[in-house]
């Protein structure tokens, strides 16, 4: 028994929660990171100002924790409540990696609550900036162990399906699936991009906001050197996505590229609009694709040609694809001027439009996370577990879907709110000059 | 023992966790709204806000772990379970995302605290206990039909239960009776014996409608037709141990001597009735559809969680004591000498 509106509900519900949830737990897994970063970049140089850097963005991170941790529990009980049928077969196969998700996420959360609470507490500094750690190899491993998931509904495997039964599971197999190390890695390194392009997104905004102190300007620096490292990261490993999908998922990668005819030395289309499967107004970069899918100009690459219709996904995927892979180039370049520039001295770096730039980046990375979750999970309908169960399938028979889905918008409109009026309050209530001003008034010899 | 007993024996533990962590959390909430009303604030928030800063995120994983691991452990619970509560967990999503996410707003984002928050939160803590309460209910059978090899809620039939009305109500007066015996312990031992004092007077309170539910539910129970209340008057004699160590947790705190002794009686207390509770109910997850055996999960999956239970486990135990050492044992901090928020 399907329930067709159920089914609607349940995918608008669920992308709901998810698009909501990826923008607090992205910057969840990559700010830990970041402040440690800086604590321990403020221990070796003695400089206060790093470590000052760090106790505010743990103040400020707080409240994004809150946020995702709340989402996150959110998401976690809907895919039992929306999706039943699918976790009913998931939990048989994967839920060791959910398992253990939740202890990183324990890990994460008791270290955290010390880390906080324990500022000034112990007599060497080192101790409290150990503390951190633990914070960030939790936050990073509960990606791990929840984008394995996602990995394993995209390439299942580890167990095999007789007569309807599932026989012969082997959960470690079912973990290390080929969609597993590019994904990991993908959503690993964007994160720590998203979250460094992010707060040095706010230390570009408080340098235009007249606020000249040199501790933006530090943290700008850092901030901009790291974004870069892992912009490169995620251009490569963005690469070796590109393969791993022509060999294992060549229809989503052909939907995005709008790839409809199998054909060696395929090219590569670039923006466009869709009008009744002819592509008007897109630049195409000849052999691009065949070098994407298989690092060789003259490969053939599968079109949409091979799949039967009701196994196509979305086309619209494609406009997603560009609007990642845009802002993941215009991050890379941004990030790479500015670098370079402070090592050759150039003047327009510090001018008022490269600033504008910087501001620019942290909500367009966002918006990169978004566009390829979307592309990621839109690519693989109309599999819930890619080639086994079709969505539809593994939704709930309830009714009153939609109107949980009206009191969820509700709630995180309220979340998103607060969580903004509550960061903007707090940072501008004690600007950098009052909390460094404070300080030395209190003592002289540590932050 | 077997790995199904294992299974639900760590989730069961997990779950009575999560209800003492939380119970004092979302009981806490309630009395700070409350003395908010009768303008005690100034005698309680204190207290309240240093027990609750570095815990409130633990207390939230508690409950993740249980209904993570249960999917795991038993996955056609995801099946039975998910369908069937839609509506009423999502309701306690919802409240536990306002809660939640309203304690951080409020203990960093404003210095005075906003009223209006102080009450959502407050009311949050008696509502999400009494939703959260509604999956007992179900799990006694006979508010759930298979229509079509679907499961569907009778709504109808929860609603005018006596029983589920009476599990809720024991749900909201245990919170808050367990939330008032460990704040009067914390409060004395932070020196506060205003807040102290005050707590004391709530926990007797409290202990009287405690018993009155307690009983309430042990009558509907008897005339429920399935046979959890036969197998519980077979174990009547641990409830009886349970109920001598309520008595001697309310006379510790009415003579005012051993409050850490009466915080450990009354988590050995609902220990005891809580696993008491599974027992009798045992093999059954959800009358009776669902049994611990025929929902269990694959033998390689079990073995790989249990593996990874031990393995967390080594993890989580010296980090929560090393909380327990930094914040609840810690004098200075609990007295608040000094300020080491970030």
């Amino acid at each position: 028994m399907i329930n067709e509106s159920s089914v609607f509900w349940s995918r608008m519900l669920t992308e709901l929660t998810l698009s909501f949830h990826i923008i607090y737990a992205t910057i969840g897994v990559g700010i830990p990171l970041m402040i440690m970063i800086a604590q321990y970049v403020g221990y070796k140089k003695k400089d206060e100002h790093y470590i000052l850097l760090a106790r505010r963005w743990a103040r400020g991170f707080v409240i994004t924790v809150a946020v995702g941790v709340v989402t996150g529990t959110a998401i976690g009980l809907q895919l039992s409540l929306l999706w039943p049928n699918f976790m009913e077969l998931a939990g048989q196969v994967i839920a060791l990696p959910l398992f253990m998700e939740t202890f990183a996420f324990f890990f994460e959360a008791i270290f955290l609550g010390i880390y906080l609470y324990t500022w000034d507490r112990f007599k060497k500094h080192k101790h409290h900036m150990l503390l951190l750690v633990p914070v960030a190899i939790g936050a990073s491993m509960s990606a791990v162990f929840i984008t394995i998931v996602n990995a394993f509904m995209n390439a299942p495997q580890g167990f095999d399906v007789i007569n309807g039964e599932l026989v012969n599971i082997q959960p470690i197999l079912a973990m290390f699936n080929p969609a597993m190390p590019t994904k990991v890695a993908h959503v690993l390194v964007t994160a720590y991009m998203t979250s460094a392009f992010v707060l040095a997104s706010i230390a570009a905004f408080n340098l235009l906001k007249g606020s000249n102190h040199i501790y933006h300007k530090k943290a700008l620096f850092m901030l901009m050197k790291l974004g870069l490292i892992f912009a490169i990261a995620a251009a490569v490993i963005g690469d070796f996505s590109g393969k791993y999908l022509a060999e294992y998922q060549p229809e989503k990668l052909a939907a995005a590229e709008w790839h409809f005819e199998t054909e060696d030395g395929a090219s590569l289309i670039l923006f466009g609009v869709l009008d009744d499967e002819e592509v008007k107004y897109a630049i195409e970069i000849p052999y691009a694709l065949s070098i994407l899918a298989h690092n060789n100009p003259a490969a053939e690459v599968i079109g949409l040609d091979q799949y039967a219709v009701e196994n196509v996904p979305p086309l619209y995927i494609h406009y997603l694809f560009d609007i990642m892979v845009m802002i993941g180039m215009f991050m890379f370049a941004l990030a790479g001027i500015f670098v370079l520039g402070k090592w050759r001295n150039w003047k327009f770096i510090s001018s008022k439009w490269f600033k504008w730039g910087i501001v620019a980046g942290g909500p367009l990375s966002i918006i990169a996370i978004e566009a390829g979750w979307w592309l990621a999970e839109v690519g693989r309908q109309p599999w819930i577990l890619y080639g086994y169960m079709r969505t539809e399938e593994g939704a709930t028979a309830s009714s009153h879907v939609d109107v949980m889905l009206l009191l969820f918008a509700g709630v995180y409109i309220i979340l998103a709110i607060g969580s903004i009026v509550v960061l903007i309050r707090m940072f501008k209530r004690n600007p950098i000059e009052r909390e460094i001003e404070d300080r030395h008034f209190q003592d002289g010899e540590h932050v | 023992m077997s790995l199904e007993l294992l299974g639900i024996s760590v989730l069961w533990i997990f779950l009575f966790g999560y209800v003492i962590v939380a119970s004092i959390d979302f009981g806490a909430g309630f009395f700070n709204a409350y003395s908010l009303l009768t303008g005690k604030q100034h005698i309680l928030s204190k207290v309240i806000k240093r027990y609750l800063s570095p815990v409130w995120e633990i207390t939230n994983v508690f409950l993740v772990f249980f209904f993570v691991g249960i999917v795991g452990f038993f996955p056609q619970t995801a099946f039975y379970y998910g369908t069937v509560l839609l509506v009423p967990m999502s309701i306690s999503l919802i409240l536990i995302a306002i809660r939640g996410s309203y304690y951080a707003f409020e203990a960093y984002g404003t210095k005075k605290g906003h009223k209006g928050y102080a009450l959502a939160y407050g009311l949050t803590g008696l509502f999400i206990p009494a939703s959260l309460s509604i999956v007992f209910s179900i799990s006694e059978g006979g508010f759930v039909n298979i229509i079509e090899s679907q499961p569907i809620l009778d709504y109808g039939a929860l609603f005018t239960s006596p029983l589920a009305w009476s599990i809720v109500m024991l749900s909201i007066v245990a919170v808050l009776y367990i939330s008032a015996v460990f704040l009067t312990w914390y409060a004395k031992k932070a020196n506060d014996e205003k807040a102290s004092n005050l707590m004391r007077k709530y926990a007797l309170i409290w202990a009287f409608p405690l018993i009155i539910s307690s009983l309430g539910i042990i009558i509907e129970l008897k005339s429920y037709p399935n046979e959890h209340f036969a197998a519980m008057t077979n174990l009547w004699w641990m409830f009886a141990i349970s109920g001598v160590l309520f008595l001697a947790t309310v006379w510790l705190i009415w003579a005012r001597t051993g409050y850490g002794l009466a915080v450990m009686l009354l988590v050995l207390q609902f220990a005891i009735a809580f696993f008491v509770y599974g027992i009798s109910h045992y093999p059954y997850l959800l009358y009776p559809y669902l049994t611990v055996y025929d929902s269990f999960t694959n033998k390689a999956m079990a073995i790989s969680l249990v593996v990874a239970f031990i393995a967390g486990l080594c993890l989580l135990l010296p980090s929560l004591y090393l909380v327990l050492k930094l914040f609840l044992f810690n004098k200075d901090y609990v007295r608040g000498n000094q300020d080491y928020h970030v």
